[in-house]
């Protein structure tokens, strides 16, 4: 297995839904301090379903690619079914990440942990968008 | 330098399907069947606690460990009752920073270090500046990666404590001046501390012509175990310093309520010593000094010039540090565009190529260069022309890849 599937290679390219949304209910910023990679995710939530999604962010390809492959994943789904959501469910989307690379594969997944978490403290969190 | 490769047991291996090439030795040296042997041949025959027993066997085992701390002296010309066994380099310089810090800094002293230390010479001092109330300055370093000696000379004054400096950096690889950093700051008052983890290993060092007053490096970036490193210290300074670690072996008298010092170098050496691992680096040190270390400069330089050629033809690849192999030891740290360098780790390392890539402990550092971290490749003495080439031509794949 090449820890560089097309798949990983075709959404570091070509990013999916990425960018920033003009009134997000959602916020958030997770970052792998030691390797210096940053992914931030904006989430818009109507009747509990997520209506739409933008990241933003910077680092390895891996790190990246989770994260476009994440927002087509999430798109669409009842906040209830992502809290059940497992990380292995987006490793295996990723076509198997190798053991050294996994905490890049996985920060796109924490962030999503972070969003849903805010969601239900608050209903809503914007985080200013500090890590520029 | 003769082919040393059939000395080194793991070099035979593969990684990925491919042999292995090892450029990582900053990080860690790989360890000849020499020292290895050594190790074991130890605990096999002659393994006692050091320094107590009236039986042959720890008379044996502390003539071992004493004979170590000889062949070390030897190596970088100092006196075997000023090389300190400590655990490495990190535990060397937290040592000075407490007991040194102890006896020398006082509230508004400056201490000096510069932008491209390591974690290890860097956070000692920050945590001691801020117990004492001390103030903590860098020296910046130029365009080319050296230091800046004019902005060292500025930020030097009699107010100086401790100047804190790396003899080669573990990123840009720039060989510091520090004969004439010592001069400078003796000049002034101030001592010098030198952190020589990845110079000892790879260049002739002898602590008289340095010039400096503390020196610390680790067993296993030359040849020998991991748990084990060196602080050298001139006599008149550690006989100042109080201890660091206390409890046994390092004191002489004990009652309830006090005790007193035993001499050097134990009165720094707490505790039951890591005593195979410094039968292990005095073995590596034997290697290293049959090889020659000006031999064995020698040969980096020359490898260090290939990488640095390669790279340099690569219009894709950013070279951080001075570009002159002579300025600098066998570590290159540079960047693909555009590409994080863990995706480059990582793309090598399915050809069986092991490099490092992060910021290597020296986060303000890769600040100033304005990148989050770097790919890194570092030569020893195993290592061949023939795998720079095939790094370089590794590296031309994983810019297809990705580029």
């Amino acid at each position: 297995m090449s820890p560089y599937e097309d798949l990983i290679i075709d959404h570091w390219r070509h990013p999916r839904n990425k960018g920033t949304l003009p009134d997000p209910d959602v916020d958030v910023t997770e970052a792998n301090v030691p390797c210096g990679d940053v992914v931030r995710l904006q989430l818009k939530v109507r009747n509990g379903k997520v209506e739409d999604v933008r990241f933003d962010g910077r680092g390895c390809a891996i790190s990246m690619a989770s994260a476009s492959l994440l927002t087509e994943m999430l798109k669409g789904k009842r906040l209830e079914e992502l809290e059940k959501m497992r990380q292995e469910e987006l490793l295996e989307a990723l076509g198997g990440v190798i053991k050294p690379r996994l905490n890049c594969a996985l920060l796109p997944f924490r962030t999503l942990r972070k969003a849903l978490e805010a969601l239900g403290e608050t209903g809503s969190r914007v985080d200013p968008p500090s890590y520029r | 330098m003769r082919n040393v490769r059939g000395d080194f047991p793991v070099l035979a291996r593969t990684v990925n399907g491919h042999p292995l090439v090892y450029l990582d030795s900053a990080a860690t040296a790989q360890k000849p069947i020499q020292v290895i042997e050594a190790i074991a041949r130890f605990y096999r025959e002659a393994n006692a606690n050091v320094h107590r027993g009236l039986y042959a066997l720890s008379v044996e085992a502390t003539e071992l460990y004493e004979n170590a701390r000889k062949k070390i002296a030897a190596l970088i010309g100092a006196r075997p009752e000023e090389v300190i066994f400590t655990r490495g380099t990190t535990e060397s310089l937290n040592l000075l920073a407490y007991s040194l810090g102890e006896a020398r800094v006082r509230e508004g002293d400056g201490i000096l270090v510069t932008v491209m230390e390591h974690h290890a010479n860097l956070i000692p001092w920050q945590e001691l500046a801020r117990r004492k109330g001390a103030a903590l300055s860098a020296v910046r370093i130029t365009p080319d990666g050296e230091l800046d000696m004019d902005d060292f000379r500025r930020r030097l004054s009699a107010r100086t404590a401790v100047v804190a400096v790396t003899h080669i950096s573990n990123v840009l690889g720039t060989i510091n001046p520090i004969p004439e950093i010592s001069r400078e700051a003796h000049r002034v008052g101030a001592l010098v501390v030198v952190d020589a983890a990845q110079s000892i290993p790879h260049l002739p060092v002898d602590v008289r012509e340095l010039g400096c007053d503390f020196l610390a490096f680790s067993g296993h970036k030359m040849l020998g175990p991991t748990g084990i490193g060196v602080l050298w210290g001139r006599r008149e300074l550690l006989e100042e310093m109080p201890p660091f670690l206390t409890g046994g072996e390092m004191i002489r008298e004990v009652w309830i309520d006090r005790a007193t010092w035993n001499d050097l170098p134990y009165k720094f050496e707490a505790g039951t010593p890591p005593i195979a691992q410094a039968v292990g680096l005095g073995a590596a040190v034997e290697y290293l000094a049959g090889l020659g270390m000006e031999e064995v400069r020698r040969h980096e330089e020359e490898l260090t010039g290939l990488l640095l050629e390669g790279l340099k033809a690569r219009e894709y690849v950013e070279i951080y540090g001075p570009r002159e192999p002579q300025k600098r030891g066998g570590v290159v740290a540079f960047n693909l565009r555009g590409i994080h360098p863990h995706d480059v780790a990582t793309l090598l390392d399915q050809e069986g190529i092991a490099i490092r890539a992060g910021h290597h402990c020296a986060q303000p550092l890769h600040r100033l260069l304005g990148v989050p971290a770097s790919c890194r490749a570092s030569v020893y003495v195993y290592n061949t022309p023939e795998e720079i080439e095939l790094f370089l031509a590794a590296l031309d794949g994983v810019w297809e890849q990705l580029g």
